[in-house]
């Protein structure tokens, strides 16, 4: 067997196209857990994102346009979401996989004049000096913008949660929204605001996929990225930068189990398809294992004030 | 100034309105979306909510494929309801539900092509082990470690999926199916095929066992302690540590019997209605009947009617589709409508609105 | 089975729209799809014949359909509800239908049945496939005449005999040309998963493939392609026109159209018999998209002169010698292969260096 065809430059910049959907999804979802709001729709907000995103690119041949347009789209479904779960408190659970089965529907209803059209190309960004750098050049400054945005979002969400004072208090109403509510803090408008960007950022994940990394728009073709999101939220124990991490583990597995077919290796499919969800369950046994639990603490309970 | 207060107690009236309220909304607002989609409204909801009764000519056929289609939605939601009466979140049903067929199947397999009558029931065993054991993945990790039993449970339907391919693929493919994936038909080796028990009912092995299993989480729920020792774990769980009750049994027991009943309706169906255990056979049950649980309220009864409408939207859904032409994609936009309304009027139950800017309580 | 009136009035002038009140149509024609009809590949062409086949009846035939079918136990409840429905002829098109097909049949001895691809039949149960192999051959010739780093990537779905034959097919006619042509070939598992047929394009190529076959049915292999530059493909199922000239340089296209007609006629004739069909290039159900300038003008001729001998049936892509993979001889000089040994091809032939997954 001969893997001298595989080239890790390359290899690296597909995983980090093949990285990006699921890393935008899984920071908005991060930051929606941490609120304490266990959003299982990502699935159906990516969808919705990826068609809308297209659908608009297409229109104003502008794939700017679409990935703004896709983070709204997120958000407005998101917006159902919140609109059940905080103000009528029904479960975070059942309402997720409802918001999944209702973006599966919509995006195919929008998205049935759209199929077999071809997206506007996302331009490379050329970064002077950077891009033309031997090696690292292609393989790091070769991407197109939203590549750098994802991963800016990850620095971002890292400095909001870790040194702003609206990032401490929405850390608080995660572990415990009595007593972020008892000091004062308005619970419900910033778990709203947290899953209104989750969405969004689901949003433009399921954009990422139907204008660059597909790129075209098909029936159904996030195809099961909501739910590694979902996976890469919980592996990464609720910390920003493991979430990058993860994405890019996942990315990673899935592109080089085929460079390692094309290379001429017979790998046994089943078993690495399944491994990134055999590895998140490990490290979620280390970290509770350590008694740490990542978890926020009031994740998944509904919020009422009584008083 | 609109205010929710909480009921003391769930109020009876909204828990029975509620159902028929939402019922009533969706199909409003789903008769607005088929309308502009361009189909009658009035006749595409006749479609979906009455033809697969009541249709002349598809009633005879569909009535019966309600009960197919409902069965293991109720017998996995019944398991469902029980863990998360006790606030224990399995939403790995899927991954059950695939294992307890694999392993149900992988049991039969090896004796074919015994026509031993014997088989069959240890083909149930073997899925209900199959699904218990791979409930018992969070449930170990759950009592041993604290890990998220949804997290965990969810991981897993991933991994059972390729279990799922792997065997069908490999192992447990009909090595007569000129080398496509996919097991033998177990409704051509009559020991093992789980047939209609009368003809043109739709009642198979799995819909009886359905029944059964909601009369008996119905005496389990209300009648016997360990039912009562559930509820109390889930609304107060300290007050639960207090009277003796052991966390980590409650787990065991919640899990197991989810991931048991979630095996055998595995089973039921690649012995019956599937026919054969191939990559795709289980068409998202296991999701499905965790909104059957909720729709249902989590109460046995409830499940039962929840079950029966929403395999009730599916055929109607599918007819909608043959005779309308409308998209499937609407039908599922449709169900999404529905559990939305539903979980929507909920608050309903246990809250009062009240009006005004009220004096504190 | 007698078609109740019931339906046909309102529900069914709603649906799809024929020719409704020029002549009470007077054959039923259902179709099961797997995919969408807007999947640009498999479900799609099906869908184009559907539609051909009714334009061509031209109000004599309606035609139904349901997209989107899980090769489950809804499957069989899909299937019978079209019987139900009234369909005279019902068309059901994956693999995967086979036992549900069957098994409804059995229950309505008067509605005729034709499964795609399979390999059981019955009174009222005929099957169709074609001859995709033939395709095969030419994208194989084009392929090793026009790789420059000699090596072919293939996307493959599900190891299934089609799809094996079709690896043999390509890689004998490329080999015939430039013995040192080597395949690549990534299996998926799927035959659906445009994000995953773009990872597995992109890989292939990085791997040095400058030729990229597919045996998936979306476009977003051809996507890859045409984001790298200097590589080639083929259209799959269907034209896949949208990407030409490059990267498509011609296409395998499954035209069931004129098999639809025919077997409609005959419903209509009442002459309707349970038969097995595999055609190919010669029958018309196994087209040869437009092949395009990107192609030198020699390696075109060639390729169109192939394909004719194929056509006439002067020429088998199948003809010995014929080694299999592990050296023992499966054909000898001027045999062809047998349908019997096509039809369960578990086996790669010699000069493959990959396994065959099991």
């Amino acid at each position: 067997m001969d893997f001298g065809s595989i080239n890790p430059a390359l290899l690296i910049a597909s995983i980090m196209i093949s990285a990006t959907p699921i890393l935008l999804a899984a920071i908005g979802e991060m930051v929606v857990e941490k609120a304490g709001v266990l959003n299982l729709g990502v699935e159906g907000m990516m969808i919705t994102g990826a068609v809308v995103g297209f659908a608009v690119a297409v229109t104003l041949t502008s794939p700017g346009f679409g990935f703004v347009a896709a983070a709204f789209a997120g958000a407005a479904l998101s917006l159902v979401f919140a609109l059940l779960t905080q103000f009528l408190l029904s479960n975070q659970v059942a309402t997720g996989l409802g918001l999944t089965l209702a973006g599966l529907g919509l995006s195919s209803l929008i998205g049935k004049p759209y199929e077999g059209m071809k997206s506007p190309p996302m331009p490379k960004l050329d970064i002077p000096v950077l891009s033309d750098l031997p090696i690292v050049g292609r393989m790091l400054f070769s991407h197109d913008a939203m590549v750098y945005v994802s991963l800016l979002l990850v620095v971002a969400v890292w400095a909001f949660l870790k040194y702003t004072r609206a990032g401490l208090i929405l850390r608080a109403v995660g572990e415990s929204h009595d007593s972020a509510h008892a000091l004062g803090y308005k619970v419900i408008p910033i778990r709203i605001a947290a899953i209104l960007f989750g969405g969004a950022c689901a949003g433009m994940g399921g954009a990422y996929l139907s204008l660059v990394r597909v790129p075209q728009w098909t029936e159904g073709m996030t195809a099961g990225a909501g739910w590694i999101a979902l996976a890469i939220v919980v592996f990464a124990s609720w910390r920003a930068g493991r979430v990058a991490v993860g994405a890019y583990l996942f990315g990673g597995v899935t592109v080089l189990q085929l460079n390692l077919q094309a290379a001429g290796a017979n790998v046994p499919v089943s078993l690495l398809s399944a491994s990134p969800y055999i590895i998140t369950i490990l490290v979620l046994v280390i970290i509770s294992a350590r008694g740490v639990h990542g978890a926020p603490a009031s994740l998944g309970r509904s919020f009422h004030a009584t008083h | 100034m609109i205010r929710l207060e909480k009921r003391p107690e769930p109020s009876r009236l909204w828990t029975a309105t509620t159902p028929l309220l939402a019922v009533a909304l969706t199909m409003i607002v789903g008769g607005l979306l088929f309308a502009v989609l361009g189909a009658d409204p009035f006749e595409a909801i006749r479609t979906i909510f009455w033809d697969p009764l009541f249709h002349p000519q598809f009633a005879a056929y569909s009535r019966p494929q309600l009960l197919v289609k409902a069965g293991p939605l109720i017998l996995i939601a019944i398991g469902l309801s029980i863990g998360f009466k006790a606030g224990i979140w399995n939403i790995g049903a899927e991954g059950q539900y695939i294992i307890g067929a694999v392993c149900g199947a992988g049991v039969g397999l090896a004796f074919y092509p015994s026509e031993n009558v014997l088989i069959f029931p240890l083909m149930i065993v073997a899925g209900a082990l199959g699904g218990w054991a791979w409930a018992m993945i969070p449930a170990v990790l759950k009592t041993k470690f604290g890990t998220n039993e949804i997290l965990v449970s969810l991981m897993l339907v991933y991994v059972a999926q390729n279990v799922l391919i792997a065997m069908s693929t490999g192992l447990l493919r009909n090595p007569e199916g000129m080398g496509f994936p996919g097991s033998r038909n177990f409704k051509q080796w009559d020991a093992v095929h789980n047939a209609e028990i009368v003809a043109n009912t739709g009642m198979h092995w799995g819909v009886v066992a359905a029944f059964i299993a909601v009369i008996a989480a119905y005496v389990l729920m209300s009648r016997h302690i360990q039912g009562f020792n559930i509820r109390l774990s889930g609304e107060a769980p300290r007050a639960a540590r207090f009277a003796g009750v052991s966390p980590a049994r409650i787990v065991f027991l919640c899990l197991g019997l989810a991931g048991a009943l979630a095996g055998m309706a595995g089973l039921f169906e690649v012995t019956g209605p599937a026919g054969q255990l191939t990559d795709k056979f289980n068409a998202g049950y296991g999701f499905t009947a965790i909104i059957v649980a909720f729709l249902g309220r989590l109460h046995p009864v409830g499940i039962l009617l929840a079950g029966l409408l929403m395999a009730l939207t599916y055929i109607g859904g599918e007819l909608a589709q043959l005779m309308l032409g409308l998209p499937g994609a609407a039908i599922q936009l449709f169900q999404g409508m529905l559990l939305f309304f539903l979980l929507a009027t909920d608050v309903f139950t246990n809250y009062r609105l009240r009006f005004g800017a009220g004096a504190a309580a | 089975m007698k078609r109740r009136t019931l339906l046909a009035s309102a529900a069914l002038a709603l649906s799809l729209g024929t020719g409704a009140f020029a002549q009470d149509p007077e054959v039923t024609a259902g179709f099961i799809y797997i995919g969408p009809p807007g999947d640009g590949g498999w479900t799609y062409e099906h869908d184009q014949a559907r539609q051909k086949m009714e334009a061509h009846f031209d109000g004599r035939v309606k035609t139904i359909y349901q997209e989107n079918v899980p090769e489950s136990a809804d499957a069989e409840r899909a299937i019978t509800q079209m019987a139900l429905s009234g369909a005279d002829i019902i068309f059901t098109t994956s693999f995967g239908y086979m036992d549900p097909t069957l098994a409804v049949a059995e229950k309505f001895p008067n509605v005729k049945f034709e499964h795609a691809t399979g390999y059981k039949r019955a009174d009222n149960v005929s099957t169709y496939s074609a001859r995709f192999y033939e395709g095969r051959a030419i994208q194989g010739h084009i392929a090793g005449s026009m790789t420059k780093t000699n090596k072919i990537g293939y996307i493959a779905s599900v190891p299934i005999p089609e799809v094996i034959r079709g690896i043999n097919s390509a890689y004998i006619h490329a080999k015939k040309v430039n013995p040192d042509v080597e395949f690549s070939i990534i299996w998926l598992y799927t035959w659906f998963d445009p994000a995953k047929e773009a990872d597995a394009a992109r890989a292939l190529i990085e791997n040095g493939a400058d030729v990229v076959l597919q045996h998936t049915d979306s476009t977003a292999p051809q996507a890859a392609a045409k984001e790298a530059g200097n590589v080639i493909t083929f259209g799959q199922a269907s034209d896949m026109a949208e990407y030409a000239p490059m990267p498509r340089v011609s296409s395998i296209i499954d035209d069931w159209a004129p098999y639809y007609i025919d077997r409609v006629q005959a419903v209509l004739d009442g002459t309707w018999e349970s038969t097995d069909t595999w055609d190919g290039i010669g029958a018309g159900m196994v087209g040869i998209g437009d092949i395009t300038d990107a192609v030198p003008e020699d390696v075109k001729a060639e390729a169109l002169e192939l394909k004719d001998k194929i056509a006439s049936g002067e020429y088998h892509p199948f003809t010995g010698p014929i080694n299999k993979q592990d050296g023992s001889v499966w054909l000898a000089e001027g045999e062809t292969a047998p349908d019997g040994d096509l039809l369960g091809m578990n086996f790669y032939v010699e000069g493959l260096t990959a396994e065959v997954p099991n």
